[in-house]
């Protein structure tokens, strides 16, 4: 699920970034506020265990196949949401500068992605609710696949729009989420197995391990109901965004049919608004203005040219930085 | 080599490699941090059907590969995440962009050409981040992010995270050795195990933080990390570097310099 920068505008990147930052900041806050010095080697060592052991292959009984660890949920059912989720910042950066899983400018998109929903939606609205009275083996089965399922629908569901919005797919939305969502509901089951797998071994051997094990903080403030409301109201706010954007425009379903009634406007018509749309935002928030493409030819000659120029240009950095590299070599 | 071996040579290989003493691995890594984000973030911001002038934006990556001594072939491998991907998301353009798009004298369908720019997009991300890596030590970028005013408790941890990634990696892989020597003919993990294997793991890994922590503590740990020994300065070729690199990413970006040049003759 990790985006590569070539799916995301910068735009979408950027706010991508403020949102995770945000995130990031309210994280530090909280963690600083405990107070307990021991915790940053523990997160440490608990990404790289996380990155470690989701390089290990869980076969699937009854498949060929194999799963892996849920990096977010594990963390946030061990350090609680606020240190899990800068770990988890950690664990993806290393798997973008390193291994190139992610990129750079995307990586305020992957931290929300995986990091935000794994650990904020995963450890507060799940978790500690489902341990509200007590952790049991049962408890955390429930808690672990249902936090891995919902956190990757959530993360599968962002990616879409992530792209969408960036412009770079011309596949409709809804064939888009089609694709996305089956997988990742088929992913979450089976992490969230592995996952309760390890954590019921931990609560075994080392309870105490465990985030709201002594749960007599007497907090409350997310109950069973709060949970259900929160998140009936992002379902609500998704739905809702999603009905009153035009990107649901490929297939003729009720809502293009009422669409059409109230505006008169035909598929086609949708689909090109939409491309209108996202192409006058990209144009409007690239970091330079852009040239005419359509121009370009017509001012500047056949594709002959263009290709005689690249060449040249090409030809004359290299020589450059060979000739840099000689005289440097010589100068030293 | 299995995967996490694959994973430990690269970590080494890229730590060796940033460590060299070569011209283009001692600038400043704050420089090298902004010059890579500002070429990922204009790269990524050409129109779906600016391929030609996406293609000028090579420049970058050709140069920085010759100047640093380094091989495009161990840059080739850190594609093979990244082109499936962008191939699969792309591959479709085609099919429903069939806007005529035309260059020169030959009309294409504009499908294929945001196809070809996805592609594009992605190898000169790919390689602009693998420029930045294999120049920089983790422990510089870190430095750079520092100097960014980032928080030192993301700092210490990511820190802490790269330097036991290995170690973890190495005990992960004789653990997964060991067991599979234990269960021939099987693949990956059998399902009886999942907990405890990987619960064992980390439970060695909690003792382990624990001994770090002490061992920190012994050290003179006060919360604050010192990851560099001395601050660097930014030199004076460093901001010329920085200069001419973002001057260039700028005329690239603005104009389309191969049609220009090709036009003169």
């Amino acid at each position: 699920m990790h985006m590569a920068d070539a799916l995301i505008a910068p735009a979408v990147g950027g706010a991508m970034y403020v949102c995770s930052a945000a995130a990031a900041g309210y994280s530090i806050k909280k963690v600083r506020e405990e107070n307990d010095p021991k915790k940053i080697p523990v997160m440490g060592i608990m990404g790289a265990f996380v990155f470690a052991t989701q390089m290990m292959n869980f076969t699937i009984p009854g498949t060929g196949s194999s799963g892996h660890l849920c990096g977010g949920m594990l963390l946030s059912a061990l350090l609680g949401p606020y240190a899990g989720f800068l770990t988890m910042i950690g664990v993806l950066l290393i798997q973008c500068l390193l291994f190139a899983d992610g990129g750079i400018l995307a990586l305020g998109c992957n931290i929300w992605n995986m990091a935000f929903y794994g650990c904020f939606i995963g450890a507060l609205l799940i978790w500690k609710p489902i341990m509200k009275n007590g952790i049991t083996k049962g408890k955390i089965i429930l808690a672990s696949i249902l936090g891995c399922v919902i956190t990757l629908q959530f993360g599968a569901f962002s990616v879409t729009v992530e792209t969408m919005l960036s412009g770079v797919t011309e596949l409709p939305f809804a064939a888009f989420v089609a694709a996305m969502q089956p997988i990742h509901l088929a992913i979450g089951a089976v992490e969230g197995i592995i996952t309760a797998a390890v954590l019921c071994f931990v609560h075994e051997a080392r309870p105490e391990l465990l985030y709201c094990n002594e749960q007599a903080e007497g907090e409350g403030r997310f109950t069973f109901k709060n949970t259900v409301i929160v998140l009936s109201a992002i379902a609500l706010l998704i739905g809702g965004v999603l009905s009153c954007t035009p990107l649901v425009s490929g297939n003729p379903d009720g809502l293009e049919w009422s669409i059409e009634k109230i505006t008169g406007s035909t598929e086609l018509d949708a689909a090109a608004g939409i491309h209108d749309t996202f192409a006058s935002i990209q144009d409007a928030t690239a970091l330079l203005p852009d040239y005419a493409f359509k121009g370009s030819e017509s001012v500047l000659g056949t594709s002959f040219s263009g290709i005689l120029g690249g060449l040249l240009v090409v030809a004359l950095c290299i020589g450059a930085c060979y000739a840099f590299k000689f005289f440097k070599k010589k100068k030293s | 080599m299995n995967q996490i071996s694959n994973a430990i040579y690269e970590i080494h290989h890229m730590d060796t490699i940033a460590s060299r003493d070569q011209w283009v691995n001692q600038i400043h890594p704050l420089v090298k941090f902004v010059l890579t984000v500002t070429y990922i973030a204009m790269v990524v911001s050409f129109s779906k059907y600016d391929l030609i002038g996406l293609v000028g934006m090579m420049v970058y990556p050709i140069a920085g590969f010759i100047l640093a001594e380094l091989s495009f072939k161990d840059s080739l491998k850190r594609l093979r995440i990244v082109i499936p991907l962008v191939c699969l998301i792309g591959i479709v353009n085609p099919f429903f962009d069939r806007v005529p798009i035309q260059i020169g004298d030959i009309t294409v369908n504009g499908g294929v050409i945001s196809m070809f720019t996805l592609i594009f997009k992605g190898i000169f991300t790919v390689l602009a981040a693998y420029l930045l890596i294999a120049t920089t030590t983790i422990e510089k970028i870190c430095y750079a992010l520092r100097l960014l005013h980032l928080p030192e408790i993301m700092i210490t941890q990511f820190l802490l995270t790269y330097r036991y990634v290995t170690v973890l990696l190495e005990e992960v892989n004789r653990i997964t050795q060991a067991y599979s020597l234990r269960a021939p003919n099987q693949k990956g993990i059998h399902y009886k195990v999942w907990g405890t294997l990987t619960g064992q793991v980390l439970l060695r890994s909690m003792d382990r933080a624990n001994a770090v922590y002490e061992s920190m503590l012994l050290r003179g740990y006060d919360g604050s990390f010192s990851y560099m020994g001395k601050d660097i300065g930014i030199t004076v070729p460093d901001v010329i570097y920085m200069i001419f690199w973002l001057a260039v990413f700028i005329i690239f970006r603005r104009y389309p310099v191969f049609l220009i040049v090709g036009s003169l003759f």
